[in-house]
């Protein structure tokens, strides 16, 4: 297709075209290296165990991954559900200017900036219902960011099932409810999947949002009510608040990176043998 | 629809329960937009009535304590950190999906794709990090004091880049194949392909990539935060030490009370709107590249 004399300047952007691709390339290189230069020596079972001493500069960072988890499960025990349910209703049961409504307002919500999630948790969870600084606020915030992304890819995956398996399965005698439950969300696992793992992306790496609902403290959590210090606010107070705290900062944001490879791969692990179980049992 | 006419064996009351409970949750989920809006607007209520909204454009910079609410110097911040970030990851995301499209050798393209997606993946917090720790320094060296507009630039575009490169290259995927054919066809050169034939074709696609990009941007905190500096003034040069609007609201609003706290809140809803008018704008793109 491309069989052409060279001339000058088509070399010319093919090198910069390369070049380009190169710096990014480096760039990334560079970024991952130093994560991995400078949290290696943290990498090990000690300091996933410990308790922080010295503001972190020594220690480990369990507390920290306690209230980390917990953050996370009050956050997916909120979306899962929530998110799920709409995604069935503006596919299967709704269309025009009900769901387009839905749609779009879920669409601002995906831009909104996390800072002001931060403020609105702050308002709604810690200070209206009486919540305070704790995981539950954390969470719940988070499940607000979560909601749209989740959604907008359980959505988009329901919709993908051609009406062919709507049809069998009406001809077949089933329910709507059953057809979904046997048929639909098992065939849109793959995309149901893929949301439920950027949704855990997008709520481990959030910082800003946290801040002033989850909170600082980085003793052990005792219950939901207590506030928790997520890995990312850790590193953040690390970098920013802790002279001397760099390296573990270092060691935390390595850690806080394989979590997130880790975890997206259990997800994508379970849902799909959840969903596949149900697909051939039935 | 396909199950419009109800069918004997069919247990009905299962299936009108699951359309009123995903219904009523749907309908939760949608206030949703409403009730932060509402929330945004009621906290910063005192600061918004009477005229009040006029301090934040005519008040004697930012100095909460005696309720001088100046946003400007940190809108402007805001502005040109986002902007200059758009300025260096818009041609580079372009290139390297140029790149992938066209110029790459196949075993380079997944790979690529997932260097990209694990860019897009890492917390901005992480960013922030590495930016304070790395790009301040190599900052400083040059022209102290290092934590500067322009380092909130560089970091601000590796950022976005990933959003820039991953839509570009799926607006180029997009460009119909009988296009590069008969462009090829009529002895066109590979540059003449890309810049005359494939980009021109994709540019709704990669502007809607902008303006996702230049959300992000605008709405980044940590990493802004972290490498800015956070001196509140109105950025004269790339190596002044600036604060962005965001940044103001996370390392205020720890100990901010009464109309203080009402001015982070209308911060927040000042960006509300800015992003709404983008995503709206990016949209309605959308709806224009489908037609």
């Amino acid at each position: 297709m491309f069989k052409q004399p060279a001339r000058y300047s088509d070399v010319m952007l093919t090198l910069l075209v390369w070049l380009a691709t190169l710096l990014v390339v480096g760039l990334f290189a560079w970024l991952v290296g130093d994560l991995i230069l400078h949290g290696y020596s943290k990498l090990n079972l000690a300091f996933l165990l410990d308790v922080p001493q010295n503001a972190g500069r020594e220690g480990g960072i369990a507390p920290i991954l306690v209230s980390t988890l917990l953050i996370l499960a009050v956050a997916l025990l909120a979306t899962l559900p929530l998110g799920l349910a709409t995604a069935v209703y503006l596919s299967e049961y709704t269309n025009g200017a009900l769901a387009n409504g839905i749609r779009m307002s879920l669409n601002i919500l995906a831009g909104v900036p996390s800072i002001v999630f931060g403020l609105f948790g702050n308002a709604l969870f810690c200070i209206w219902l009486g919540m305070g600084f704790s995981i539950w606020s954390g969470g719940l915030t988070l499940a607000c960011m979560m909601l749209p992304l989740f959604i907008s890819t359980t959505e988009s995956g329901l919709s993908a099932v051609t009406n062919e398996w709507r049809h069998g399965a009406a001809a077949l005698g089933l329910s709507h409810t059953a057809a979904l439950w046997q048929v639909l969300l098992p065939a849109a696992s793959p995309a149901i999947t893929a949301g439920l793992m950027l949704s855990i992306g997008r709520a481990l790496a959030e910082t800003a949002a946290l801040i002033f609902t989850s909170g600082y403290v980085d003793r052990m959590p005792t219950s939901l009510s207590d506030s928790g210090r997520a890995l990312s606010v850790h590193i953040y107070d690390l970098s920013m608040n802790v002279t001397g705290g760099d390296a573990s900062a270092y060691g935390s944001a390595l850690v806080l990176i394989i979590t997130l490879m880790v975890i997206s791969g259990i997800a994508v692990g379970l849902t799909n043998r959840f969903l596949s179980q149900r697909i051939t049992l039935s | 629809m396909i199950w419009s006419r109800h069918n004997t064996s069919s247990p009905l009351r299962a299936d009108a329960t699951l359309a009123r409970v995903t219904g009523s949750l749907a309908m939760a989920v949608a206030v949703l937009l409403g009730l932060v809006i509402l929330l945004l607007i009621r906290e910063s209520w005192g600061m918004l009535v009477d005229g009040g909204w006029v301090r934040f454009f005519d008040s004697e910079g930012w100095y909460p304590q005696r309720g001088q609410f100046d946003l400007l110097p940190m809108l402007w911040a805001t502005l040109a950190a986002s902007l200059g970030a758009l300025l260096i990851a818009l041609p580079l995301g372009m290139m390297s999906a140029v790149f992938s499209r066209f110029y790459a050798p196949g075993w380079m393209v997944s790979s690529l794709r997932r260097v990209m997606m694990l860019l897009a993946g890492i917390p901005s917090v992480v960013y922030g990090l590495w930016g304070l720790t790395v790009l301040v320094p190599l900052i400083a060296q040059w022209e102290p004091p290092g934590a500067s507009l322009l380092a909130a630039i560089l970091i601000l575009a590796l950022m976005v880049l990933p959003t820039v490169a991953l839509t570009s290259e799926a607006a180029l995927a997009a460009v119909s194949p009988a296009s590069l054919q008969g462009a090829a066809a009529l002895g066109l050169s590979r540059k003449g392909i890309v810049l005359g034939v494939a980009l021109p074709e994709a540019r709704a696609g990669i502007m809607t990539g902008a303006l996702l990009a230049a959300l992000r941007a605008l709405g980044e905190t940590m990493a802004v935060l972290m490498v800015a500096g956070n001196v509140v003034q109105t950025p004269g040069s790339v190596f002044d030490s600036v604060r962005v609007l965001t940044a103001n609201i996370a390392l205020e609003m720890p100990y901010a009370i009464g109309d203080h706290r009402a001015a982070l809140f209308a911060t927040g809803l000042m960006l509300m709107l800015i992003v709404t008018l983008l995503s709206w704008l990016a949209g309605r793109r959308e709806e224009l590249a489908h037609v």
